[in-house]
């Protein structure tokens, strides 16, 4: 894991120039000014290489997967593997067979909720989250304790937005049944102990989801020193497209796992007296999946691993670092979270303006930024707001738009008094 | 900057920083609470009815300063008017947002100062939501007003 606050330039430096040429959503005007784009933690612009991978397996390769004895589909079914084994590489899984294709984030976290947690928690029992969580990691644990009778339990966290590890480790029982937590938070930037959080939970022998939406485009995830028993995460947060997204969970878990959703591709046989299931990860993967998703995906993967996530966390450092200071030096302006460890996530509010007003005025200036509760609600709560202003950065992100954001901000005072 | 200031204007800064009749009405006939879930903006409007006019309106809640304004100077609005003519002007206002027509039947007055929202479709349930709020106290609803 690359700690954030270092601000040295490391021994490769990415070409900005290149990298921007890369994107060519970038290159357009918004309200009549160049755009600037922080808005990356909701989604990240995609390279040219992803669109053009999208694009080559529809003008070329587009069939069904698993079922085709033509040509199109063996090449299709190819892609669609190789994807998987991309993102097996990428995340540092033993297996391709760990690696389940879903849609979402959310939908890794809902399937795992149905088929692990669902047939193993009981009335009483609990499920624990961080008080940082996005609601994808909250509402599919409250729903399944609804029906199950079981407790959903909150990990605190202080007020520059670190989980209180002691707590953490109270809150550890032998009712404790899943752990959920995120890795990177979308709110507020910080990155979580995960590493330390899963032996702790090990050593009660309690398995550990981690919700990896927002660290796959920061970060050099590997799961097997991580130990997680699932990693969550999604393609587009990481210049991938959207509706696709990869679950990871141990290959012991995966073969104990009842299904999610019935349907073609799941199963190995089908009579009206009853169905055989499929192997993981093909169990979990019911229907056409999204080929060209996945396609596409692992070309996002490749981009990123070309660049290096070295090079990528120190540009986002040194970015979060200056856009930090300069935000601050904003008079009203007022930093959301400051933990120890954080990606490149800058949340803020600025005294007697409301966020969704920054918004509009910053988006009237060409800067995209994302303003409210970032689907994460409990968090905002816990500062006691109903929103913040976010502007998280990519890798393709500059100093002239740190310099932009602010000249937006002035802006916002001008217009407020 | 000069759209900025169509949509923010003088008015409505100065009823976002100053919000007319923001206060718990003890004595409400009626009340119902909105909420946007798109931005958790929230409000709460408190009615005295008495013989169909709305002869005291209050609310409370938190918001971005197009919800805050509109919702301060809604209550200035329909205060001494009856519940038809209310819902006449928020058909009229609802109109000026988000109908197609140059012209609107309906006298807004002041109310017109919201027309610039208009421009910024996403905002548009910002400045709706008090209205929708006020709807559903006049309706005696129970349930939360929603601008969804």
């Amino acid at each position: 894991m690359t700690a954030p606050a270092v601000t040295a330039p490391g021994p490769t430096v990415l070409d900005f120039e290149s990298v921007r040429a890369d994107f060519p959503a970038l290159h357009q005007e918004s309200h009549g000014h160049p755009l600037v784009y922080l808005d990356n933690a909701a989604t990240t612009q995609k390279p040219r290489a992803v669109i053009d991978a999208v694009t080559d397996f529809y003008e070329r390769d587009c069939s069904n997967v698993h079922r085709g004895v033509h040509l199109l589909s063996q090449r299709a079914t190819v892609a669609f593997e190789q994807a998987r084994t991309a993102i097996k590489n990428h995340i540092g899984a033993a297996d391709s067979r760990e690696i389940v294709f879903t849609r979402s984030t959310t939908e890794g976290i809902n399937l795992v909720a149905a088929s692990f947690v669902r047939p193993r928690i009981e009335a009483g029992d609990e499920v624990l989250v961080s008080n940082m969580e996005h609601h994808s990691n909250i509402v599919p644990w409250q729903l399944l304790c609804e029906e199950r009778g079981a407790i959903l339990k909150v990990i605190p966290i202080d007020d520059d937005g670190d989980i209180i590890l002691e707590e953490y480790k109270r809150l550890l029982t032998e009712r404790t049944k899943i752990v959920g937590v995120v890795h990177v938070s979308n709110a507020l930037g910080t990155i979580n102990p995960v590493r330390e959080m899963i032996e702790l939970a090990h050593a009660r022998g309690v398995p550990v989801l981690i919700d990896g939406a927002q660290a796959l485009p920061h970060l050099a995830v590997d799961v097997r020193e991580l130990d997680c028993d699932f990693f969550v995460c999604s393609a587009h947060k990481a210049y991938g497209p959207t509706g696709i997204g990869a679950l990871y969970g141990k290959r012991e878990h995966l073969l104990e796992m009842v299904p999610y959703q019935g349907g073609g591709d799941m199963i190995l046989s089908v009579s009206f007296e009853g169905t055989t299931f499929n192997e993981p990860p093909h169990r979990f993967e019911a229907g056409t999946p999204n080929i060209e998703g996945a396609i596409g995906f692992a070309a996002a993967l490749k981009y990123v691993d070309n660049l290096g996530l070295d090079s990528i966390a120190n540009h986002e450092a040194q970015l979060l670092a200056d856009a930090t200071e300069a935000i601050l030096a904003v008079p009203g302006v007022r930093l959301i979270g400051s933990a120890r460890h954080k990606a490149s996530v800058l949340a803020f509010v600025m005294e007697g303006v409301h966020p969704h007003d920054i918004g509009t005025i910053l988006d009237s200036e060409g800067v995209a930024v994302r303003a409210g509760h970032h689907c994460a609600q409990p968090v905002m709560a816990r500062y006691g707001l109903s929103a913040t202003v976010r502007a998280s950065f990519a890798l393709y992100n500059t100093a002239q738009e740190i310099d932009a954001l602010v000249a937006g901000l002035e802006k916002v005072r001008e217009v407020f008094g | 900057m000069s759209d900025m200031r169509e949509l923010y204007q003088e008015i409505i800064l100065d009823h976002n920083k100053k919000p007319r009749n923001c206060y718990v009405m003890d004595c409400a006939t009626r009340s119902a609470d909105g909420h946007n879930p798109l931005c958790g903006d929230i409000v709460k409007v408190y009615l005295r009815i008495e013989n169909g006019v709305i002869e005291e309106i209050s609310f409370q809640g938190h918001g971005c300063a197009i919800c805050t304004a509109s919702t301060s100077m809604m209550t200035e609005s329909v205060k001494g008017k009856s519940v038809a003519e209310v819902r006449e002007i928020f058909e009229g206002f609802h109109e000026m947002l988000t109908g197609v027509a140059e012209e609107q039947g309906v006298e807004l007055g002041k109310l017109q100062v919201f027309e610039g929202v208009r421009e910024y479709p996403v905002r548009v349930k910002c400045a709706t939501l008090a209205w929708h709020t006020l709807n559903a106290a006049m309706d005696g609803d129970d349930e939360p007003a929603t601008t969804e």
